[in-house]
């Protein structure tokens, strides 16, 4: 098999399908380059096992994401369970196979037509296809609702990634998410689909009545329910944090991201400033937000009283903003480079996810939104950071001792000493 | 007043084979030969012909950009070849030696009296001079600048490197004359680090500024304790020395001779039995490798360390600057599945299935394979971690790559070298050739401004 790929990739070489060859070849075996330049030994670590560590990382989300949409179908038909039992209730094969017959084809739709976009780019422009989609293609079905059609998702994820990435240079150059690209143009371009109550929650969109009625089922998510002015929820804070809420396939639960989180932290892959910073920007604005309710500033009848007075920790149990903190703010293309930087840009999104979710009229949730905002500001970010070096460089040039060349005119030392 | 430089971020790769400390005579090369590409920007002219009898220490070309600065031949005997290639660019030059030496004596300058003119002149001509080395640029030193300080680390923390304090032993007087030439060049100070034991030859020498340094490598890379120490200003001039030169411009300047002889460390996990030889600049590599013998057919061997050496073969010669000769083994072979099965034989900065991290201190038979392809710069957050100057390596990198000349010079590139580069270089996720693209930057930032 090995000398046989190794014939095979002489074979294309120089040819127009190279790079197409290449990826499978190079998913197979790492490749037989040795060095050239420089440093004649290299660190373990490449850009696929990066990426793959990350797609460890989501693998339980996904995993938990199917088994929900079972659940949350189940629950929205048959009502939730009384004695919840995570083993008869849960963890069985009716939901996972749910879940695996609705969450599988968006994982499908989502790499094939990423990953055929990249592998074309790839082969009109030559080089070589770079890994950046494995995880884009991974994150995209986990933060868009389970009932997201298929055609929609495809145009998207065309739209993402031609768009997105590749008029940029691809891999490495993007400024905005992919996959935030992404959920967003859904969100643009299908508002009346992509929000409201009836997208969460599988079959609901096609008419699923609850048993022994002919009322539709609704599978209202807690920020829909808050937005909505409702205080009482049905989901107590347990459920939120291990995941058993409507929602998108992967948000859900928290203790699985939180997993991940650590995983990722330790693993060394994903900027821990970023996601400390992050939650605690979002604390910081839940806290504002519960302080101005506190102090009686805003009248109970006010349409965002529900949202604010919401307990300020709790934003982190509903909707995506744990998972955007963990999976999609740390994308080291598109976020803040300098360490410094990393702290002021996870802050930020922290602090504008919880605002915009309150404020947004139209559709609850906010941590999208305030990723990509913050992806477009990431480079003035580095750049303020980046100048306090150079400034500090400057101040040291003030002192400088600067002896004459022994071949200087003078002229030209005096311009070199101004 | 000596100031301690302790180095946090760094990574020590360590490596099987490193040199035992007992040192052979190597048999004596018939051939000798100098590499042009070890003088990096220098335009050479020859004064020899081939075919000409030279004397060891003898001029052979001189830089066409500073005429009065000569190279001389390491040993006596015939020009036989001029090494030509594309355009006619001179690649090396081969000497055959003589069976007995005859060395050309240079008139030797009194050091208590003579003034820094004076021994300029005298290095400039003898062949001492292309030892010092200058930043900004990492080139040969231009004579014509007056350096603000002379850095010199005595203290090796690259991987497999030539331990300074075994090979200077008992070249305590040609430091001190070396140190004492150098110290009438600059008015200011001259700093040498040496390790923390402070046991060192350079203990106790005069007219220094000793440093100790603790640390992960790159703490032994004459540009970190420079940029600890007193880094380089736009406009300023430090020079930067190796020990092991120093000797051979010791003795330079004691007896008047050239004497290109060295000890080197010959290392590696190749290498059957590592450890030290005294040999000659240019000798052939032969010379010395068999005697230790090899373990495997197919090696790369390198002409100074892992991670800054240059390639060479077995036909090869010593290079001019190097004490250390690495063979380790080829990796141009694949590997099933290598990109997400664990690992555990090769060193790595993350945890993402790698388990370098449980065993600091275990020694890697690290190949010469990339472990991937060449990518775009995707990671961030990691150079720095084994980066320690004050200096933004990502962004001095993407200045240079775009020739951006405001913000490689705003940045820092004044204070680099290439080989300060070589640790973030070894981790790089992108595999991107990071030493190239500062000398690139180097050289273009010399010939704009320079």
């Amino acid at each position: 098999m090995k000398e046989k790929l190794h014939q095979l990739k002489q074979k294309y070489e120089g040819k127009k399908m190279a790079p197409a060859f290449n990826a499978l070849h190079t998913f197979l075996y790492t490749p037989n380059e040795t060095t050239h330049s420089g440093a004649h030994v290299r660190g373990a670590d490449d850009l696929k096992r990066t990426m793959n560590t990350v797609i460890l990382a989501l693998v339980p989300c996904l995993i938990f994401g199917m088994f929900n949409a079972g659940y949350q179908q189940y629950s929205a038909i048959n009502g939730f369970p009384e004695n919840f039992s995570l083993f008869d209730d849960f963890l069985t094969w009716s939901n996972f196979l749910v879940g695996l017959t609705t969450i599988l084809p968006l994982v499908i739709v989502s790499y094939g037509i990423g990953l055929g976009i990249e592998f074309l780019f790839a082969v009109i422009k030559g080089h070589e296809v770079e890994e950046g989609y494995l995880v884009t293609g991974m994150l995209v079905p986990l933060i868009i609702p389970v009932d997201t059609p298929l055609w929609m998702l495809a145009i998207a994820v065309a739209f993402g990634v031609i768009i997105g990435k590749e008029v940029f240079g691809g891999t490495g150059m993007n400024i905005l998410n992919p996959a935030l690209t992404i959920r967003a143009f859904l969100f643009f371009a299908y508002p009346t689909w992509m929000s409201g109550d009836k997208v969460w929650v599988h079959g609901a969109k096609a008419g699923l009545t609850q048993a022994g009625s002919t009322d539709a089922i609704s599978g209202e998510t807690v920020l829909g329910a808050l937005a909505q002015g409702s205080s009482h929820l049905s989901f107590s804070v347990s459920d939120m944090f291990y995941g058993f809420i409507p929602g998108s396939v992967g948000e859900t639960s928290k203790i699985l991201i939180l997993l991940g989180a650590l995983f990722l932290i330790f693993s060394k892959i994903a900027s821990w400033r970023i996601i400390v910073s992050g939650v605690l920007g979002s604390l910081a604005m839940g806290l504002i937000f519960n302080g101005i309710v506190d102090a009686g500033w805003l009248p109970t009848y006010s349409k965002f009283y529900t949202l604010m007075s919401f307990p300020y920790w709790q934003h982190l149990l509903v909707g995506g903003l744990a998972f955007g903190i963990v999976f999609m703010a740390t994308d080291p293309v598109t976020g803040s480079q300098t360490n410094r930087g990393k702290w002021i840009y996870g802050f930020l999104i922290g602090f504008m996810s919880v605002m915009i979710r309150v404020f947004n009229p139209g559709y609850p949730e906010g941590v999208f939104l305030a990723i990509l905002l913050m992806n477009v500001f990431a480079p003035t970010i580095d750049h303020y950071v980046v100048r306090g070096n150079i400034k500090k460089r400057l101040r040291r040039l003030k002192t400088a001792t600067i002896y004459p060349q022994a071949s200087d005119e003078v002229d030209s030392l005096k311009t070199e000493t101004a | 007043m000596s100031k301690d430089i302790r180095i946090r971020k760094g990574l020590n790769i360590n490596l099987v084979g490193a040199a035992e400390q007992t040192t052979s005579k190597a048999v004596t090369s018939n051939v000798y030969a100098l590499n042009l590409d070890d003088f990096h920007g220098i335009t050479p002219k020859m004064l020899m012909k081939q075919g000409e009898e030279v004397k060891a220490g003898e001029p052979l070309f001189y830089n066409k950009n500073k005429e009065q600065m000569h190279f001389v031949s390491p040993v006596s005997g015939e020009l036989v070849e001029i090494v030509r290639g594309a355009r006619r660019k001179i690649l090396s030059l081969k000497i055959l030696a003589d069976k007995t030496q005859d060395y050309m004596i240079n008139k030797v300058p009194d050091l208590d009296t003579a003034d820094g003119a004076a021994i300029k002149n005298y290095l400039l001509h003898s062949g001492g001079w292309p030892f010092i080395k200058q930043r900004p640029y990492d080139v040969i030193a231009n004579p014509d600048a007056t350096p603000k300080a002379i850095f010199i680390s005595a203290y090796a923390t690259a991987p497999l490197a030539a331990d300074v304090d075994y090979v200077l032993k008992g070249k305590e007087q040609e430091l001190q004359a070396a140190i004492t030439a150098l110290g009438k060049m600059t008015p200011g100070k001259i700093h040498v680090s040496i390790g923390s034991s402070g046991r060192s030859p350079f203990a106790d020498l005069k007219g220094i500024e000793l440093h100790k340094v603790s640390g992960p490598h790159p703490a032994g890379l004459v540009g970190t304790q420079i940029n600890k120490i007193d880094p380089v200003n736009k406009g300023e001039v430090v020079w930067t020395i190796s020990p092991q030169d120093m000797v051979i411009l010791g003795e330079l300047l004691l007896t008047g001779k050239f004497n290109a002889e060295r000890t080197i460390a010959l290392a590696g996990s190749v290498i059957k039995a590592p450890k030290y030889y005294t040999t000659k600049i240019g000798a052939e590599i032969s010379t010395f490798l068999y005697a230790s013998g090899v373990s495997e057919d197919r090696f790369r061997l390198i002409n100074g360390d892992v991670l800054t050496g240059s390639k060479t073969s077995t036909e090869g010669y010593l290079g001019f600057y190097n004490n250390t000769v690495t063979a380790i083994p080829e990796g141009d072979d694949y590997e099933f599945f290598g990109w997400n099965k664990p690992v555990f034989n090769k060193i790595s900065t993350t945890r993402a299935l790698t388990f370098s991290w449980l065993q600091p201190n275990k020694k890697y038979d690290l190949d010469t394979n990339t472990n991937g392809e060449h990518r775009a710069f995707v990671v961030t957050g990691q150079y720095e971690e084994v980066f320690p100057m004050d200096i933004y390596p990502l962004q001095l990198l993407k200045a240079c790559m775009v020739k951006d000349l405001d913000e490689m010079e705003q940045l820092g590139l004044y204070e680099v070298a290439p080989e300060d580069f070589s640790l973030t270089e070894f981790i790089c996720i992108s595999k991107q050739p990071h030493q190239q693209i500062i000398r690139d930057g180097l050289d273009l930032l010399q010939k704009e401004l320079g």
